[in-house]
């Protein structure tokens, strides 16, 4: 648990540790925002996930037949016509599909995978790494506000860069500063600074959303693991009983977090496209 | 819970997988998926078109055997109409013998009957002349009398 050997750790310093990301810094991060830190962790955990479950989708894809599919095949074709139905119900250009649907299901899979890293142990991980001398590891990606932000915004660029592609430069600025309340120029400021709420608000809550739940979700097993950790026939079993009634409950979460992160992101995006 | 230059990295981490799935992963799948519904449409096709090409036969198949049963039918009937008129000739054929038989038959037994009538006649008129001689032993000359004679077998003709 804490790398300070010589007294176990209260329940405290036990959270506290657990929450503390491993970042450039060496240490807690002091200020709330601070651009010279990278999270080593999330960085590699979201990095390492990334490419192991696209590896697998893009093996997948390499022997794709169209003739009779095994199952690991027809698992992915299932998660791609999926994704692909949701895409055509909500973006109507069969051109910005070949992005966006792409996109929707690189979202849904990583984000589903990063979650997923939830279910394993909260201790497993993070006491491989001290061993190694490794004094912080959080391994849930989607459970950094970075990670979650990090990937919502990346929506925001792409809701952006539609809005001026499908509109043009001068039919999006016309747009920001006429909707939603009309063309008037007292209206101006108004409709201007209620676009700016409405994406930030979007942006905000699209990351908040997921990063809220996995967090949450996370200090729950902790807190069961704590229950565990007072070594009592009590605590054990109150353990077992809670951490598997909390996991099983949890895959219902990471499946239902990483789609709706999906289909606000296709939601947002369909927005771009139209016109108010 | 703080914000830090992660962020930045998770956004090109973000752009990164999206271009690599949209590149390498998305297309091929797809491209199969269509590929496969459009095998399956062309089966269920081609099944259907198989099934009416199985009904057509079907059909096909029972007017040929209309069509042979009826030319059967039609043999045998002249068959019998055949046998029919063979047996009718040979019936002809028969009777015609027959009654040339019988007419044969019949000439045969009237000649028969005559040259008997002829020869009886012939012994008659010896046995009367036999007779007529015992009487008449002298009176009688046969060459005298031959007229005479000769009358009387004319007469018992």
């Amino acid at each position: 648990m804490s790398s300070t050997a010589g007294h176990a750790p209260t329940a405290s310093e036990y959270i506290v540790h657990h929450l503390t990301q491993l970042n450039t810094s060496g240490h807690a991060q002091q200020n709330v925002i601070d651009w010279s830190i990278i999270n080593i962790d999330t960085v590699f955990y979201s990095v390492l996930i990334g490419a192991v479950s696209l590896y697998f989708l893009w093996r997948a894809a390499s022997k794709a037949t169209s003739g009779v599919p095994g199952r690991f095949q027809a698992a992915v074709e299932i998660l791609v016509d999926m994704v692909a139905d949701q895409a055509k119900g909500i973006i109507h250009s069969a051109e910005s599909r070949k992005f966006v649907a792409p996109l929707a299901l690189t979202v849904f899979v990583w984000i589903f995978m990063m979650n997923a890293m939830d279910l394993l142990p909260v201790d497993l991980l993070p006491r491989i790494g001290e061993m190694f001398g490794i004094p912080y590891m959080r391994v849930v990606a989607t459970a950094d506000l970075n990670g979650a932000l990090g990937m919502s915004i990346g929506v925001l660029l792409v809701c952006i860069y539609y809005n001026i592609k499908i509109k043009g430069a001068k039919g999006w600025i016309h747009e920001l500063f006429t909707a939603p309340f009309g063309n008037h120029p007292l209206l101006y400021p108004v409709n201007f600074i209620m676009q700016m709420i409405e994406f930030l608000a979007k942006t905000v809550s699209h990351g908040m959303r997921l990063f809220g739940n996995m967090y949450a979700g996370e200090l729950v097993f902790m807190l069961i693991a704590l229950l565990g950790g007072t070594a009592t026939v009590m605590g054990f079993v109150g353990h077992v009983i809670a951490g598997s009634v909390w996991a099983i409950f949890h895959i219902l979460i990471i499946t239902l977090q990483a789609f709706i992160f999906m289909m606000l992101a296709l939601v947002y995006i369909g927005q771009a496209h139209e016109s108010h | 819970m703080n914000l830090n230059a992660t962020l930045i990295a998770q956004l090109v981490v973000f752009f990164i997988l999206v271009v690599f799935t949209m590149k390498f992963v998305w297309p091929p799948i797809v491209k199969a998926l269509d590929e496969r519904a459009k095998k399956v449409a062309d089966g269920l096709a081609a099944a259907d078109k198989a099934k009416a090409d199985l009904a057509h036969a079907e059909k096909k198949v029972v007017e040929e055997m209309r069509k042979a049963r009826e030319s059967a039918g039609d043999v045998r009937t002249s068959a019998e109409k055949q046998a029919s008129t063979l047996i009718d000739e040979a019936r002809a054929e028969a009777g015609r013998i027959i009654a040339a038989a019988r007419e044969a038959a019949e000439g045969e037994a009237a000649a028969a009957a005559q040259r008997a009538k002829e020869a009886l006649r012939d012994q008659i008129a010896i046995l009367a002349l036999a007779g007529a001689e015992k009487i008449l032993r002298k009176e009688v000359d046969a060459k005298a009398h031959a007229e005479l004679l000769a009358n009387l077998k004319q007469e018992l003709q």
